[in-house]
């Protein structure tokens, strides 16, 4: 069997675990076995909507200790019951809490581990999951020798499959210990969608000359249902937030399309979103080396650029 | 307070990426090896500035590599840090090195355990993860902020479009990034004294690997960029509506 975790914030499943559970049900359908969900705390969500994604059956542990993460927690009951259902195969979604989980579950049930997988497992000699490497510049094959094998999924790496049907719910009891981490407080940046998750994304660098001409980025993203990024630089004097700082020794992304505004394209902003699908760059520099990683591009200044663009996708919108 | 930071050595950022052995290992001719920026930069110093705050903190760092690793280690250790130990292991495999790290940090009996989110490298995100599970301890990754508080820590972490304010007993394990701390540069008094800090080397336990490198390989190249002209950006978006189907 395989089993996947899902992923929630909030009580509401992240689109990445949708990604995870669809790619789990590909796993399970090559291996020829059935695939079926975790899901711990309770949970906003039509669960019996999972079988859309091939899920036969989820199954629920509520427990309030359950609607904070705790790593340690979260491990031993995911653990238990990959145990008591023969799970082969766990998939989790390479998420913030996936990277905290995946290690601890891996040395807990003797499990090989591929994080950051980004197509699904070839199984025709042995078990090897395709992953990202070196941020991004290079990917490798990851042969997994334990009879256990666990797949972290990076998100925006696997199109969803649909398929039909609904999945049978079923309530699974659990241990669940007393937990060492407390979780204080919660601040979400409200409307904005998770960068790491997003569709498309729109950034910005050192070319826009100041947090005050962020409202040409800010904009575009609005009309465009996009999340904000920004190079290192631009974090580091404070012009965006850190958590926007997309590249190497930041935060790796593979929207579908990216769009940079001012970035020169250093090899080290490369790193982190040249898995994009694709990519547009607009650069008043014809000789910056972003154009080089781009499949679109305009050799222009942004003050004048931009707008244009904005009106043309408000025309397109149908926003006056 | 005794604090064990682990740090990696990994290819400089601009190094140039290419495989050799019939694409099975990293060609790793000619490249220049630093120290895991998220482990220099954030664990480390932050590590380091605990040890400010109280001297009498006991900071060791800790590295799993073989003698090629020694550069980098005495590279951290004109930042800061008492001593450094050295698993010598050629193993890449994560479940193998944090074995080797859970080996060392149980002999030493840390308060504290850092590790950078991730290796630019790998990119596994695996190894403060693995280290918490053999040790059973908890566990808080993508550490932006770390203050000791009583006999705990206040620990914020990033969370998918937002953070999340923790609090959390010790013994602890925390994976650190952007945030934590500012990157330092290390003075030549720094590196004077590294030259005599002790650098122990230590055997490594017996484990099994539980994953292997198949190979590698590399992004295909980019068909090229299709410019559009500056005058009539409104091309772009018809492009990318009609052509790429992206918006
Ligand atoms: C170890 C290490 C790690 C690093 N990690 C990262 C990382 O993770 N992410 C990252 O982003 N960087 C990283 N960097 C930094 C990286 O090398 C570059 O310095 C950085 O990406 C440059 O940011 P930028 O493109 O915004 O600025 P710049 O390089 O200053 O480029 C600004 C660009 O804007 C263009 N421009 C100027 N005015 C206009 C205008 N009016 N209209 C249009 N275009 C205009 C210019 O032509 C130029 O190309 C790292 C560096 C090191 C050494």
């Amino acid at each position: 069997m395989v089993l996947v975790f899902l992923d929630q914030s909030e009580g509401q499943i992240k689109k990445a675990s949708y990604e995870a559970a669809s790619y789990a049900a590909k796993v399970a359908e090559q291996l020829g076995k059935s695939a079926e969900a975790i899901i711990l705390g309770s949970s906003k969500d039509d669960l019996s909507a999972l079988g859309k994604y091939g899920i036969k059956k989820v199954h629920t542990v509520s427990n309030d200790t359950l609607n904070q993460f705790d790593a340690q927690i979260y491990t031993k009951v995911i653990a238990e019951a990959a145990s008591s259902l023969n799970a082969e195969v766990i998939v989790l979604s390479n998420t913030t809490t996936g990277k905290a989980i995946a290690p601890r579950l891996s040395v807990r049930l003797k499990a090989g581990l591929v994080s950051g997988a980004v197509a699904l497992p070839d199984t025709s000699n042995g078990f090897t999951v395709r992953k990202s490497v070196f941020s991004g510049k290079a990917y490798a094959n990851i042969g997994i020798s334990t009879s256990i094998k666990i797949i972290s999924l990076n998100p925006n790496s696997f199109t969803i499959v649909e398929v039909g049907g609904n999945a049978e719910i079923a309530a699974l009891s659990a241990t669940v210990d007393a937990p060492k981490i407390e979780v204080v407080s919660v601040n979400k940046v409200s409307g904005d969608v998770p960068l790491s998750e997003a569709d498309i994304v729109v950034s910005g660098g050192r070319g826009l000359k100041g947090p005050e001409n962020w409202g040409l980025v800010t904009e575009l993203a609005g009309l465009l249902g996009a999340a904000t990024a920004c190079s290192r630089p631009v974090a580091d004097i404070h012009w965006r937030p850190h958590h926007e700082h997309v590249g190497q020794t930041g935060l790796a992304i593979a929207p579908n399309l990216y769009i940079a505004i001012g970035i020169s394209g250093a090899i080290q902003h490369l790193a982190g979103v040249n898995r994009s699908k694709t990519i547009v760059v607009i650069n008043k520099d014809p000789e910056a080396p972003f154009f080089k990683a781009a499949d679109y591009g305009i050799v222009g200044d942004a003050f004048e650029v931009v707008p244009k663009i904005i009106n043309a996708v408000k025309k397109i919108k149908g926003v006056a | 307070m005794k604090i064990l930071v682990c740090i990696s050595k990994t290819p400089d950022t601009t190094a140039k990426i290419a495989f050799s052995d019939n694409n099975t290992k990293f060609a790793a001719d000619g490249v220049q090896w630093i120290i895991n920026p998220y482990d220099e930069w954030y664990a480390l110093v932050r590590a380091i500035e605990i040890k400010e705050t109280d001297p009498s903190t006991v900071l060791h760092l800790l590295n799993v590599g073989n003698a090629e690793s020694e550069p980098i280690i005495r590279k951290a250790l004109a930042l800061g840090g008492d001593e450094a130990i050295r698993v010598n292991c050629d193993v890449n495999d994560s479940f193998t090195i944090a074995s080797q790290i859970a080996a060392v940090a149980k002999e030493g009996n840390y308060d504290l355990i850092f590790t950078g989110k991730e290796t630019i490298d790998y990119n596994g995100s695996s190894i403060g993860g693995m280290v918490a599970e053999l040790l059973d301890l908890p566990y808080i990754s993508h550490a932006t902020k770390f203050n000791l508080e009583g006999n705990g820590a206040i620990v914020v972490r990033e969370i998918e479009g937002g953070e999340e304010t923790d609090k959390a007993t010790l013994p602890l394990v925390v994976s650190c990034q952007k945030g934590m701390a500012e990157q330092r540069i290390p003075n030549m008094k720094g590196i004077m004294g590294a030259r005599t800090k002790p650098l122990k080397v230590v055997e490594a336990v017996a484990t099994d690997a539980y994953t292997s490198v198949v190979s590698f390989d590399l992004p295909p190249a980019k068909a090229g960029v299709k410019l559009v002209d500056p005058e009539n950006a409104e091309e772009l978006v018809r492009l990318l509506n009609e052509e790429a189907k992206a918006i």
